[in-house]
């Protein structure tokens, strides 16, 4: 991976960098041993590692703005970091870089159930906001499935998604306000407890900026009653093809399931022998499809989901009979990844997603990938918003074999583009997809999006190398270029 | 004299945004011009009207989305969602009526723009949260893109967002690409009929707030004082004789009912509860989507919509009315308040200092053009705020060739 040479200059003046931030944070926050610093080498993309310069462990608002001030003034490069759990890459360190880690901003500030909302710092679980307010019968509802480690100041800035984004949206729909520091260590507020901005959305933007645009020390997220019910069914398909049309009816009948998962032949087989889900192993598509609402809705669109399935061609279509059942249905699916696991060395979850309709197509032609590479893909695919994770599996340990994988996954990501998706539908680019994006926007595109990165940080010293191919100086995207004259048109209509 | 360009198609929007860049020429940027008298006044030779930019490109109602040029009006969108039993669920809302024009005359392209969402807003979000994508040109002449066709995807930073509710101050939309979702086959409004004498607007909200709380899954909650309610072209509202809370329950029908009646049991301590059928239900909520109270209203010439923490909503239109003489709709649960005033000063300063107290922002919706010239319209940006506001004016549009000077002085 090709990241911005390391300014030797800023190397060279660890020491001093490291004593000065000790200054700002007291302490055990600031870590530059290098054993201590290995914990801090990479994120959930483990095949990039590179140690951070210095790690600082901030605990409060004016700390991050104190540490922020002085790398702007210093012309230092910083990572923000919060669980480490991304997937992209988005948290990988930088040589001459300060891992800038959000870990001790571990207190939920404020429930409110008058308003539906918890304020929190940013250190703090996706499960453990949900947690805080269960026993009231409230959740929070973007759920990624890593939710039980994965901080929410990490879900703002990778836009994280889950199981039932169809329904309840990712967690840009599901935040209300964000507080953030800016490079130059300006301390910045966007929503609070209230709908909509009353200017600009700039709280719409930073969010799944992955740590481009600031650092972020408190959100502000919408909880929603927990529903009545929830009920899930199990359905069987003899081929991929019923599936996807059984997706595309049940949508066609106006149904939004809180959740609808399709996993392959490949990915039943390695679940089941793993878990024992009582999936049945005769089928080339196993769906989950789980209703979530009032008792008397439910039970409604549970029939009409059966009728849908069976006209479908479904061999299998069992409705759980009690809770117990139905977190078995979904366990298998819970521990798809750690399920491949068992059965290949190596694999690597690939994320993109596509338009429903082009299920089918996509997975004869991902097959054809898979035997071009000689390598097996399985999958699991969230089917209900047409986010697909094909696991590549290989092993590392075979010399070319991670080479292959890694091509696999860009044929894999050039596919779903062309067919009209998009490179990432909830891991982020990081530095993981940051050579694709030339592949979905042009190169005026990605000139309009960086200069959004030039209003927040004109000196790219935020998590540079990061999302964008290119980093282009803002004095260069600022320059204007007129391209006519006059008006050109007598084609225009004029009044 | 007053130019007017009415490109016909992409290309010929590029030449004409780039004609003006060249002639540093600034546009004022329009397209059913339904909203013209919204935001600040501005002074521009020329106009960029995008009413020749057409059509419903694709629509899959399988795919759950819809892509139209900017200029579509709502009324054909409107009408091809409805063929298809499918509907925006953001509720976009005409306030042409309320701004003294024609009602259907808005576009899809300003209804992003301006960011506006009716009372599904508290359940389904805004227009911001429904735009998967678009099309543009930036100030800076140049096309581009950003988003795409599906719910899910965090590809690059998310442009439409910025975008939706910039009032066309960044760049012109060509084509925007929004999500598109069932449409409930049935709906049921319960309402509470307020019988005590004086103030109720307080057991309003905590009604309210009960209702949303609930698990009966609310898409709509709002309290009219009895001044409002008695405006309503709904019988049961208007002769109600006093104020009345409105509750909405929509989905498939037998689930309807369960939750209707669940939520009647919910809400029956706060007094008598009438119900509103489909029709009904409709007429009512599309007159608090478009705030019919105040269309037309002479005698309350001023109005703003004030957006707070909904358990607050009482408490600053409360110490507002006290002070001034007007009229208030609830709507969000309290979160949205919309705010009318007699006389011709927009008294901005009360406003904004009742709206501090809880956090929140509020925006002069409508005005005569001499209070929106000295009046900051939307809520004042300050300290980091502005500058990141000016910069991203900067990027998009350096010259300031489009909308310039519609939001902010100078954005």
């Amino acid at each position: 991976m090709l990241m911005p040479k390391p300014d030797e200059t800023v190397i060279a003046r660890r020491q001093e960098l490291a004593d000065a931030l000790r200054d700002i944070v007291p302490g055990e926050g600031v870590i530059d041993g290098a054993e201590e610093l290995r914990a801090f080498d990479c994120d959930g993309l483990m095949a990039y590692k590179q140690l951070p310069l210095i790690v600082v462990l901030p605990e409060t608002t004016e700390q991050v703005s104190a540490v922020l001030k002085y790398c702007h003034k210093n012309n230092v490069k910083i990572v923000p970091r919060g669980a480490g759990t991304g997937l992209s890459g988005g948290a990988m360190p930088l040589a001459d870089g300060i891992t800038l880690g959000l870990s001790k901003f571990k207190k939920i500030l404020d429930i409110d159930f008058d308003n539906r909302c918890v304020v929190t710092q940013p250190g703090v679980t996706n499960l453990a906001i949900s947690q805080a307010v269960e026993a009231d019968n409230f959740y929070y509802a973007p759920d990624p499935s890593s939710q039980i480690a994965c901080s929410i100041g990490g879900n703002v800035a990778e836009n994280s998604g889950g199981v039932h984004c169809l329904k309840y949206g990712l967690t840009t729909n599901n935040i209300l306000g964000v507080e953030m520091v800016l490079m130059n260590g300006d301390i910045i507020r966007f929503g609070g407890k209230h709908l909509d901005a009353g200017g600009l959305d700039l709280m719409g933007v930073i969010t799944g900026s992955e740590g481009l645009l600031g650092v972020i020390t408190e959100v502000t997220v919408r909880i929603l009653r927990k529903p009545e019910t929830v009920q899930a069914l199990l359905i069987g398909f003899p081929t991929m093809v019923d599936a996807g049309n059984c997706v595309a009816d049940i949508i066609a009948a106006g149904i939004i399931p809180g959740g609808m998962e399709l996993m392959d032949k490949a990915t039943v087989h390695a679940t089941e022998d793993f878990v024992h889900a009582g999936y049945p192993l005769d089928v080339d598509g196993l769906m989950i499809i789980e209703l979530d609402g009032p008792s008397a809705e439910v039970d409604y669109l549970v029939g009409r989901v059966r009728e849908i399935a069976e006209r479908n061609n479904a061999s299998t279509v069992k409705t759980a009979a009690n809770e117990e059942e139905r977190v078995r249905f979904w366990s298998g699916r819970k521990n798809a990844f750690p399920a491949i696991g068992r059965i290949s060395p190596d694999y690597i979850c690939v994320d993109g997603t596509i338009p429903r309709k082009k299920l089918a197509e996509v997975l004869e032609r991902m097959a054809g990938i898979s035997e071009k590479h000689g390598l097996r893909v399985a999958n699991v695919f969230h089917a209900g918003d047409g986010n697909l994770h094909p696991l590549i599996l290989f092993d590392a340990n075979k010399e070319g074999e991670l080479e292959r994988a890694e091509l696999v996954c860009s044929d894999i990501l050039m596919l779903c583009v062309e067919v009209g998706g998009v490179l990432s539908g909830e891991h982020g680019i990081g530095v993981e997809k940051r050579d694709l994006m030339g592949a979905m926007f042009t190169e005026d595109d990605l000139k309009q999006q960086q200069r959004v990165k030039c209003a927040f940080d004109p000196g790219h010293l935020l998590n540079p190398g990061k999302v964008y191919p290119e980093l282009h100086r803002c004095a260069e995207l600022g320059k204007m270029h007129i391209h006519h004259g006059k008006l050109p048109f007598p084609d225009i209509p004029r009044f | 004299m007053s130019d007017t360009l009415k490109p016909e198609n992409a290309e010929q929007l590029l030449q004409a945004v780039q004609w003006a860049v060249a002639e540093k020429q600034p546009l004022e940027v329009l397209a059913g011009g339904s909203k013209r008298a919204y935001g600040r006044p501005m002074q521009t030779a020329a106009t960029l009207d995008l009413s020749a930019l057409y059509g419903i490109k694709i629509y899959e109602p399988a795919e759950l989305y819809m892509t139209a040029l900017a200029g579509t009006p709502m009324s054909d969108i409107d009408a091809a969602l409805a063929e298809a039993g499918q509907q925006l669920s953001f509720e976009p809302p005409d306030l042409g009526p309320l701004l003294g024009g024609a009602a259907n005359a808005g576009t899809i392209g300003g209804v992003v723009a301006c960011n506006l969402a009716g009372p599904r807003r508290i359940k389904e979000g805004a227009a911001r949260d429904h735009v998967l994508g678009f099309h543009a040109v930036s100030g800076r002449g140049e096309t581009f893109k950003s988003g795409g066709t599906v719910v899910k995807n965090v590809s690059g930073f998310d442009l439409s967002k910025l975008l939706a509710g910039s009032l066309g101050t960044l760049a012109v939309m060509s084509e925007v690409t929004l999500k598109v979702l069932p449409a409930p086959e049935k709906i049921r409004t319960l309402l509470i009929c307020w019988r005590t004498d004086g103030v109720y607007d307080h057991g309003a909200m905590t009604a309210m707030s009960r209702a949303l709380g609930s698990p009966h899954d609310v898409s709509g909650a709002a309290h009219l004082p009895a001044a409002v309610a008695a405006r309503s072209s709904v019988d049961y509202v208007s002769n109600s004789g006093g104020g009345v809370t409105a509750l909405r329950v929509e989905g498939p029908a037998p689930s309807v009912e369960h939750r209707a009646k669940a939520l009647t049991e919910t809400l029956k301590e706060f007094g008598q509860i009438e119900e509103l059928h489909t029709s009904n239900s409709k007429t009512f909520w599309q007159e608090i989507r478009d705030v019919s109270a105040f269309v037309g209203r002479d005698d309350l010439p001023i109005v703003w919509h004030l957006s707070v923490p909904p358990a607050s909503g009482a408490k600053v239109a409360l110490s507002l009315l006290e002070e001034l003489r007007g009229e208030v709709i609830y709507d969000w649960g309290g979160g949205s308040i919309w705010l009318a005033l007699a006389g011709g000063d927009a008294h901005a300063d009360e406003v904004r200092a009742a709206v501090a107290k809880t956090g929140g922002h509020a925006t002069l919706i409508r005005a005569p053009v001499d209070v929106r010239a000295e009046t900051p319209v939307f809520q004042p940006r300050l300290g980091p705020e502005s500058d990141v506001t000016k910069n991203i004016k900067i990027g998009f549009d350096p010259d300031g060739i489009l909308n310039p000077g519609r939001m902010y002085q100078g954005v």
